[in-house]
């Protein structure tokens, strides 16, 4: 097990550096970072003076070597922008997109997956169809158009709950946290709605097709034969095998709602690290664009990783083959 | 005579496809006393693990009990309310099925599995149903059974696993077990011990037995009586020495003279001609018939009714013409 988590990291930390080649090489083919920093008027020498500060003079190879070692402990240099450290700017705004992004998926998982077991087991209510048409609109639409729709019923319309922003925030050391007062839970629900609907969908066709399959296996008709209780079939035996590709899925999808943030963050102005990195982009801030980059590669290598071990969990199968295995 | 354990009349089966009704199974009637090994042998789709799943209630849609009436100890359970169904499910039938590779749920210890359905049929503690899990691991033969109630069932071979199994099916110390081609996966050598586990714990408990099978080795060797099927009807059903060794229906008697034997000298295999008819296809009369070499004018039209000869009983309009001059 130990040997087995071990090589999974070894082959994290190589993709990373993979990650880190790209990441610098932004910094290379997105024009002179003098020029981005500098007014019209500075003067050659000041420049080149710039430049020798920056170690942008030295030899591509050694400026790696120093980016990778910076990123390894989370120095991504200034941003041109806002002169700040670009690492100051992501902390401070990251727990706003994991709040909103673990609102999401929680949103998902526990609609999803209930929707998914419902429409499997009731194949042929009404209900289901009708979640079958939810996941349909939820696949095809996309997220800002979502975000825009509900925005314009439940703010403009109805009132009921604010356009953008986070509402307010409450500081738990570095950490700020909108899920303590009434507008920060209030501000959550329609970016958390719109950024968890796709995943929602997916999580529910996926639950409900795993399900039917699970259904129709032998160790679910023996279970019957056993006379175990329909309750005990279906969550006790079906839902758990359903789990493995769920978990899988959600997991993967995580990283996938904290990139997808960028566009949720900017429809409700949410002051996240999306909205930063969509700055970023305007602004040519390119080790805001890098750090966000490695920070987002960086998120979806650790949870492949958290998954590969949950698999263990979940399917003693796997435990022994990962114990054979060394 | 006491009542049999199990009683099944004029059983019919029937799926809803797509072009009307099929009909899988179609007047079967057996009976099966207490302790006793009924074999229901017969080609692929005759109808012999429809008639199990029947009797347990596992018949799932489109398909469903279209008449007849099946009896457990005198109580009529093919109408019962699917949660009483249920309790007798495992209670009061236990079920083995073919492949026990798949008949366990992979995410579970196997004594958690057994401990389960002893808890949902019986009023024990946990620590009742477990005690009771090993013994009666230890009663189906799978060794150090203290240690083995916590493995996942990927650690136990294909022929540990149908103990197991069979452990499960018996757990409740049902009046009636179903087996369904239980030694089908198996080695062979695998196959001569879970049968004579079957045998030995039917025995033993004075179960009865519903073996479904198309291996008349299997049955020859542990069954007490035989009902032959064929496309969905009985066609001979009789005490099993006396159908093996004198079968009347030209079906059975195929099927018998089909079983090689070491002795024979390089002489072909002996087949049946022709292949079993499909379900939307059955002939008229005897649904034999076209196979038949002793079929005259009478099989095309009418359907034989079960006749008794002896011990035996069979389906066949040649013994209904002439009782006089027997098999011919």
């Amino acid at each position: 097990m130990l040997a087995f988590t071990l090589r999974r990291a070894i082959q994290a930390i190589g993709v990373m550096i993979a990650v880190g080649i790209i990441a610098f090489s932004m910094f290379r083919f997105a024009g002179d970072p003098v020029n981005q920093m500098v007014g019209m008027d500075t003067s050659g020498a000041e420049r080149a003076a710039i430049r020798k500060s920056l170690g942008l003079d030295d030899p591509v190879i050694v400026q790696f070597g120093r980016y990778i070692g910076n990123a390894a402990q989370f120095k991504f240099g200034v941003s041109y922008q806002f002169r700040l450290p670009v690492t100051n700017l992501l902390i401070e705004r990251m727990p706003a997109t994991l709040e909103l992004a673990i609102c999401a998926t929680i949103f998902a998982m526990v609609s999803g997956i209930l929707m998914g077991v419902y429409s499997a087991l009731r194949r042929d209510s009404w209900l289901a169809h009708v979640f079958q048409a939810v996941s349909l609109i939820g696949i095809s639409l996309p997220t800002f158009l979502i975000g825009v729709l509900m925005i314009y019923l439940f703010s403009v319309t109805l009132g009921w709950l604010p356009s953008f922003g986070r509402g307010d925030v409450v500081h738990i050391g570095w950490w700020t946290t909108g899920l303590l007062t009434l507008t920060g839970l209030k501000a959550l629900i329609m970016p958390s709605i719109t950024l968890g609907l796709f995943q929602m969908t997916l999580i529910m066709r996926l639950v409900r097709a795993e399900m039917l399959e699970v259904m129709r296996t032998d160790y679910i008709r023996f279970a019957r034969a056993r006379g175990l209780t329909t309750r005990a079939i279906h969550f006790g035996h079906a839902l758990r095998n359903t789990l493995v590709p769920v978990i899988t899925v959600a997991g993967l999808q995580f990283g996938s709602v904290i990139a997808f943030a960028i566009i949720t963050e900017t429809v409700f102005q949410w002051p996240g690290m999306g909205l930063l990195f969509v700055q970023a982009v305007q602004n040519v801030d390119i080790p805001i664009m890098a750090a966000y980059l490695m920070m987002v590669s960086l998120i979806f290598v650790t949870i492949n990783l958290v998954v590969d071990i949950l698999y263990t969990i979940v399917d003693p199968r796997l435990r022994s083959t990962v114990s054979q295995a060394h | 005579m006491t009542e049999p354990v199990l009683s099944v009349r004029n059983l019919q089966v029937e799926f809803a496809a797509r072009r009307g009704t099929l009909r899988a199974i179609d007047g079967v009637s057996f009976d099966i006393a207490k302790g006793e090994v009924l074999g229901v042998v017969g080609e692929s789709g005759a109808g012999k693990s429809v008639t199990g799943l029947a009797v347990i209630g596992l018949i799932d849609p489109p398909g469903r009990i279209a008449g007849g009436e099946i009896r457990l100890a005198g109580l009529r359970i093919d109408n019962l309310p699917p949660e009483e169904m249920r309790r007798v499910r495992g209670k009061r039938i236990g079920m083995i099925f073919q492949d026990p590779l798949t008949s366990l749920n992979p995410l579970y210890k196997v004594g958690d599995q057994i401990v389960e359905t002893i808890r949902t049929h019986l009023n024990l503690s946990e620590s009742a149903a477990r005690r009771r899990a090993i013994d009666l691991l230890a009663e189906v033969g799978i060794p150090a059974p203290e240690k083995r109630i916590d493995g996942y069932p990927h650690e136990f071979s294909g022929g540990m696993r149908q103990r197991v199994v069979i452990a499960l099916a018996i757990c409740a110390e049902p009046e009636l077990i179903i087996a369904d081609e239980p030694t089908t996966a198996l080695d062979v050598s695998v196959q001569a011990q879970i049968i004579s586990l079957i045998k030995r714990l039917g025995r033993d408990h004075g179960t009865a037995v519903m073996l479904v099978t198309h291996d008349m080795g299997v049955i020859a060797e542990t069954s007490d009586r035989v009902a032959v099927m064929y496309a969905g009807r009985v066609a001979e059903i009789g005490p099993v020495q006396d159908v093996v060794k004198n079968p009347l229906h030209p079906y059975a008697k195929g099927l018998m003279g089909a079983i090689p034997t070491l002795a024979g000298e390089d002489k072909r295999l002996v087949q049946i001609p022709g292949s079993m008819p499909r379900l939307s296809a059955i002939p008229r009369g005897c649904s034999f018939n076209p196979r038949c070499a002793s079929a005259f004018d009478r099989c095309r039209v009418d359907r034989p009714e079960p006749l008794s000869r002896g011990t035996q009983s069979v389906a066949c309009h040649l013994y209904d013409t002439a009782p006089a001059e027997t098999a011919a």
